[in-house]
């Protein structure tokens, strides 16, 4: 892709982007849905501009792990899609769907935001655990804050399957009322530096010119679950806490979104 | 003859709701969603473009490569490991067979075409909302084609020639076939052919006559997915 890195820089330094938003605008529309899998327990596709992000959760019941037997589990998975992108490529995930999968993990992970014990079937025998998988369609940057968001949407709209209680095996076709434990919402916002000035909500163009870049996840009290510094330039502790700041402020608009659509 | 009404009510020639929209990944040079019941598959195309590995490119035509992928969470059981399983890759071949004698590639030598098809939810008729999907996506990213292709299943539901089996169906307690037929518009050939099941030859052609009324449902729809996204631009 063919970016304009040093206007995206020189605009920056003005408070300027090339798209004519602001600094700390995201694009619009900002979109949300749930239920648009009826396969997955739970599902959510967010799109903010042009990107468009789907997050599916499946439900399974497994043997716990032997450090933690009386609790389920978490995984997010994040499939960079070649439909998305000529930028992404078949096969296994690479370390941007890697890294993108882990923080968004660590986010709702670290949190505490399931509560993992709830989870749990039959000590040291039988817990649930969650899945989710996040599959980008239109792949415009930005998608920190988008999956995120979908995982977040995904998990709320989220219903247990019934389960046989004679056999024990689960019945996907059939949902039951009960919704996840979750005890907290958190969200991600990812703060962008370019040229010395802050931004969120990254087009392409943008994510292949900035210096560096701070993910913060945190919940609708303010606090912190994870973190993730990204880009080769390094942040003065003074910067570390302006994007602290702004990601908590922008938390609390993408908060809203999501309530606006999901109840 | 036990099945005379079908599960969710339909005609016996009566195809599920559909719908079919293009140009919905702006990303990709061409693109389409097809909804089929409750099974939907996107389409992107990207190129032509060139082809690596070198060895693999042909100096005398452009080639076509097909993707099909279920989403981890499309399936109504357990969740589906991401990646090619053998089935997938099947599904990408036949598909890649059903499109490819539709389009002409030869002003591309060296060049690749590729599409992808991703499905978020899937209730049987999978490829056939690929192909539909694909084809719909090709014409939008103008790609040189001799005709439409369209795609929808036919078969038997225990005595029954029906159109467009639901999973439901497909799993029937019975004698079931299943007969995914891709078709061209012009010339009504066919290009994509899979049976599974237990069929008798009388209802097979029956089957097939219904595949031809049916796929031209379904390429008015392509068609009209194609006008909507072209005469809102102007």
């Amino acid at each position: 892709m063919i970016s304009n890195k040093k206007t995206i820089s020189v605009l920056a330094k003005e408070g300027k982007r090339l798209d004519g938003r602001g600094l700390l605008d995201y694009r619009q529309p900002i979109q949300l849905e749930t239920g648009i899998s009826w396969t997955a327990e739970g599902s959510a596709k967010v799109q903010i501009g042009e990107t468009v992000v789907m997050a599916g959760v499946k439900l399974s019941l497994e043997k716990p792990y032997n450090d933690t037997p009386d609790q389920g589990g978490i995984m997010i998975n994040v499939e960079l899609t070649p439909l998305s992108s000529p930028e992404h490529e078949r096969g296994p995930p690479g370390i941007k769907a890697i890294e993108l999968a882990r923080v968004t993990d660590r986010g709702i992970r670290e949190a505490k935001a399931i509560d993992m014990k709830k989870l749990c079937v039959t000590p040291g025998e039988k817990a649930w655990f969650v899945i989710v998988d996040i599959v980008t369609i239109n792949d415009a940057g930005s998608l920190y804050d988008a999956a995120s968001l979908a995982t977040l949407a995904a998990l709320k709209a989220a219903r247990f399957p019934v389960v046989d209680e004679a056999t024990g095996a689960i019945n996907y076709k059939e949902k039951t009322e009960v919704s996840l434990p979750l005890l907290k919402e958190p969200l991600a916002v990812t703060v962008y530096k370019i040229n010395g000035k802050l931004f969120v909500d990254p087009s392409s163009q943008e994510e292949h010119s900035y210096d560096a870049r701070l993910t913060v996840a945190a919940d609708e009290k303010g606090t912190i679950s994870a973190m993730q510094k990204g880009g080769d330039a390094p942040l003065t502790i003074d910067e570390v806490g302006k994007m602290v700041d702004i990601a908590m402020d922008k938390t609390k608009f993408l908060r809203e979104q999501l309530d606006k659509f999901v109840k | 003859m036990a099945y005379t009404e079908r599960i969710d009510g339909r005609k016996f020639d009566e195809l599920r709701p559909m719908e079919a929209k293009a140009g919905v990944i702006p990303n990709a040079d061409g693109s389409a969603l097809v909804k089929a019941g409750k099974t939907t598959a996107y389409a992107a195309v990207y190129g032509p473009r060139e082809l690596f590995p070198r060895f693999k490119q042909n100096p005398k035509t452009g080639i076509v490569r097909c993707h099909y992928g279920m989403m981890p969470f499309s399936g109504s059981g357990e969740r589906i490991r991401p990646g090619n399983s053998r089935r997938s890759q099947e599904i990408a071949m036949v598909m890649e067979k059903s499109l490819n004698a539709m389009i002409d590639l030869s002003a591309f030598p060296n060049a690749v075409v590729d599409i992808y098809v991703d499905l978020p939810q899937t209730d049987a008729g999978t490829r056939c909302a690929a192909i539909s999907a694909a084809s719909i996506a090709l014409a939008d990213a103008g790609i040189p084609m001799k005709d439409m292709i369209s795609s929808v299943a036919v078969g038997e539901v225990d005595g029954t020639v029906v159109a467009d089996l639901s999973y439901d169906e497909e799993a029937y307690d019975a004698i079931v076939s299943d007969i995914p037929v891709a078709m061209t518009h012009n010339t009504k050939e066919i290009t994509l052919l899979q049976m599974d099941g237990e069929i008798s030859k009388e209802n097979l052609m029956k089957a097939l006559e219904m595949a031809k009324v049916g796929t031209e449902t379904v390429y008015e729809l392509q068609m009209k997915a194609l006008k909507d996204k072209f005469s809102r631009s102007d």
